[in-house]
């Protein structure tokens, strides 16, 4: 019977000689992404930053050029109108406006007013300034908790390289995924901060299971050298990596293609996490604990259970 | 012979057969009222959010400022009549930002003034130096104010979005001085906003003849007593109106929608027998006079006396009937203790939240066939089995979601395709491992056991540390990305237990039929 296998049972990858060059490659995309974030910055969506976004629907193609000439009569400052999804949609971005919450509302009424009866709106938002930094710092904290609950938790079931090396993978994928979207333009909002978050769990995931089986395989083959255990570790489990990524990646692709526009960057941000949280588990995470004396005495706790018919 | 212990398998029946009673629900068509589902079969569907069905979240703040400003005005007026009362000579009596300060003109009044500020409660802080007296508010006061103002402001804000208590809105306190307001299925966002925005404070006055609107703006001077108010209709250069109420609006019993004899939009309005005495004295006293209406700071009409009013009347002013139908529905409900300032809005129109769900459900079903078909590509038997445990995950979701009655948001859909692709991860490591362990030389039901068990430590590890920052999401995400938390955790929760029990069962149940001799994973 036919069965699709992308890995060979028989795969045995030289992995740990890449990892001087995925060092190498590692390193500059991180500098690049802070550098990118120091100098570009981010489009942070006006959930965080603050403003009003406005969702319109035309009965025709919508006449954006027409849209910007009525709106800016408004003079509400910097704005951005852009089709959306179908090309009777319109997305209306608009600055935080000077003075307090009541010229915001004033400016949404002004807008809706102005599109008048040949569109229908169909989402508003608007974040005032305190909300928005109050959101962006409680995304921030998420961020910071869940990767300090990660490294304890894994410190506990594992020894401390594994911890180091975890966090250090977890800080590499969050720092360039946040350095695409600095690239990209993409919008920086709540949910690219909760893909973030689900991109680090993934990754940690994924993290996790190599982790695994290189402290199996450790107490496995005592007289092996460390490097040699190491990729016998990584070559045992690329094929459930590839399986467990493409299957995901799969199910991202459906919600880029078929989720409507809101979901679009969501799922497109969260496909590279899942590019990036691969790479890092293989060659951050075990490139990292590769540079130290692995412990490997049984710990009793910890040990792998032995099946029945072994003992 | 593989083993599966007879408790394992009552609790996957158990569990899947809890999933489906509570997931059918949300299969069955939309009529709870005409034929009610079965008894054992509970009611409950899962809750769309807002950004699903359509409708309004605002977060608002009470401008505790004003309320602050207007309640030291009152306590400078009540002072100023005590202070009379007792015969002290005072100056310099006003309001301030955040206190209220007088001076005596003589040093011998001192003793008495006890006799005045003893009437202050302990919301207040007296403090006396020298001549000079300062009242403000102490922090419990500030704190008690704000809670009568929130807690007033809720139940008028109830009464405006829902006068007849249908919709179901969510009005909540959030923090000190903050409300939220959550109300489903609203077609035009703005309306909300137009019956929050106005306090909707109404009085009589009286105009005051002395001088006029023009005068008093050219020479910035108002008779003692008196103040210039703007008019609502522009171009109109205001009124001067005696500070003394007539009749304010608590004293309303009934407002409606009308037309007055030019076949114009009005309201008419009903008072309660006090205000009708009230008004029926003062319009009595003064037939041929002009008043003003008054609407939140803003004189509306000044209509000319013409007989004695009593209990009835009709405010004109150039109202459209959409308006009208607004401002009698505001009046009914009460004024605002305090203006309503919004922080963050967040309203979607049902057309939106209707494309959302049919795209969201073209996503799953996509996601689910491009996954099933890898996995049976992948894995044959053994992938549909973990397919059977994917649909029955699914289903376990959708029942959670039911249960709990957690909503279910956009994000929250796209937590649920994502767990698809992640749920099947442990039947793969497991597969896997079997797959290793078959090659290891080992018999099938010995490798099968083996898979299971050795890969059980990597699952528990693995999902925890995922578990982990979906938990934070919760904790500190915010709305939509509360929900997609919700089904994320939901998802690896219930993944678990369909990849280590329900695929464990079909396996069991397969191979011990079957007695395979060769087994092709």
């Amino acid at each position: 019977m036919f069965r699709l296998k992308i890995v060979p049972d028989t795969a045995s990858f030289d992995f740990l000689r890449y990892m001087p060059a995925a060092t190498a490659l590692s390193g500059l995309m991180v500098a690049a992404s802070v550098l990118l974030f120091a100098l570009v910055g981010l489009n942070l969506g006006i959930d965080i930053k603050g403003g009003i976004l406005i969702e319109a629907r035309s009965g025709q193609k919508a006449d954006i050029a027409a849209l910007r000439a009525d709106l800016g009569r408004l003079n509400l400052g910097d704005m951005s109108i852009q089709s959306f999804g179908l090309e009777n949609d319109v997305l209306i971005r608009v600055q935080r406006q000077q003075g307090d919450e009541r010229a915001q509302m004033q400016a949404i009424e002004g807008i809706t007013a102005a599109l008048g009866n040949s569109y229908e709106v169909r989402r508003t938002e608007f974040v005032g300034p305190t909300v928005g930094a109050e959101l962006a710092q409680n995304g921030i904290l998420a961020v910071c908790c869940a990767l300090a609950a990660i490294m304890f938790y894994i410190w506990f079931r594992f020894e401390w390289q594994f911890s180091v090396a975890a966090l250090l993978a977890l800080t590499h994928d969050v720092l360039t995924t946040i350095g695409l979207f600095s690239l990209t333009g993409f919008e920086f909002n709540l949910a690219t901060l909760a893909a973030i978050l689900t991109i680090a769990g993934y990754s940690i995931n994924d993290t996790v299971v190599v982790f695994d089986r290189v402290r199996e395989t450790l107490r496995k083959y005592k007289s092996w050298q460390q490097t040699r255990i190491l990729n016998k570790a990584l070559n045992e489990t690329l094929s459930r990596t590839v399986m467990t990524s493409v299957t995901t990646a799969l199910a991202l692709i459906a919600i880029a293609v078929f989720g409507g526009a809101v979901l679009r960057d969501f799922a497109l941000a969260m496909l590279w996490g899942v590019g990036i949280g691969t790479y890092s588990s293989v060659f951050i995470a075990v490139g990292i604990i590769s540079r130290f004396d692995l412990k490997r005495s049984d710990d009793e706790d910890n040990a792998v259970p032995v099946p029945e018919y072994e003992r | 012979m593989l083993k599966f212990e007879t408790w394992k398998k009552a609790l996957v029946l158990f569990v899947t057969g809890f999933g489906i009673v509570y997931a059918v629900p949300n299969l069955l068509p939309d009529n709870p009222e005409q034929t009610s589902p079965p008894s054992f079969i509970p009611g409950q569907t899962i809750n769309l959010g807002l950004d699903l069905q359509g409708g309004s979240h605002l977060l608002l703040r009470a401008d505790m400022d004003a309320v602050i400003t207007e309640r030291l005005n009152g306590i400078a007026e009540q002072l100023r009549l005590s202070l009379r009362a007792e015969k002290l000579r005072f100056r310099d009596l006003r309001a301030q930002q955040d206190l209220v300060s007088f001076s005596l003109r003589d040093e011998k009044d001192i003793p008495k003034l006890s006799i005045v500020t003893n009437d202050f409660s302990s919301d207040f802080n007296v403090a006396t130096e020298g001549l000079k007296t300062t009242v403000s508010f102490t922090e419990s006061g500030l704190q008690a104010l704000a809670d009568q103002t929130i807690e007033q402001s809720i139940e008028i804000i109830r009464r405006r979005l829902d006068p007849d208590g249908t919709k179901e809105p969510v009005i909540q306190r959030q923090g000190r001085e903050r409300i939220l307001v959550q109300l489903p299925g609203v077609d035009d966002p703005e309306r909300i906003k137009r019956l929050l925005g106005k306090t909707a404070r109404l009085t009589f006055q009286l105009v005051d003849m002395r001088t006029t609107a023009e005068d008093a703006r050219r020479t910035g001077r108002v008779p003692p007593g008196s103040v210039l108010l703007d008019s609502t209709q522009e171009g109109q250069p205001g009124y001067v109106v005696e500070r003394r109420v007539m009749v304010s609006g608590e004293l309303l019993e009934n407002a409606t929608a009308a037309f007055d004899q030019n076949n114009r939009p009005s309201v008419n309005f009903q008072l309660n027998a006090e205000g009708g005495r009230r008004f029926g004295r003062a319009t009595g006293e003064n037939i041929g006079r002009p008043f003003a209406i008054i609407l939140d700071g803003k004189v509306v009409s000044a209509p000319v006396i013409q007989a004695q009013i009593f209990a009835s009347g009709q405010i004109t002013g150039n109202f459209t009937t959409e308006e009208t139908r607004e401002l009698a529905l505001i009046l009914r409900a009460g004024a605002l203790p305090a203006p309503l300032v919004v922080l963050e809005e967040r309203s979607v129109g049902p057309g939106l939240g209707a494309d959302s769900i049919a795209a969201g459900e073209i996503a799953a079903v996509v996601g689910l066939v491009l996954v099933i078909g890898y996995m049976v590509l992948s894995y044959g038997l053994f992938g549909i089995f973990a397919d059977a445990a994917l649909l029955i995950n699914i289903v376990l979701i959708i029942g959670a979601l039911s249960a709990l009655q957690a909503t279910l948001t956009l994000p929250g859909i796209a937590g649920i395709v994502l767990t698809m692709g992640m749920a099947v991860d442990a039947n793969v490591l497991i597969f896997e491992r079997i797959r290793e362990e078959l090659r290891g030389g080992r018999r099938i039901a010995q490798a099968i056991d083996a898979g299971y068990q050795r890969a059980l430590s990597t699952i528990i590890d693995s999902n925890l540390t995922t578990l982990f920052a979906a938990l934070f999401l919760f904790i500190f995400g915010s709305g939509p990305v509360k929900g997609f938390a919700v089904t994320l955790s939901l998802g690896i929760l219930t993944s678990m237990f369909t990849a280590l029990m329900v695929t464990r069962y079909f396996i069991v149940v397969w191979a011990n039929l079957r007695r395979p001799r060769t087994l092709n994973l």
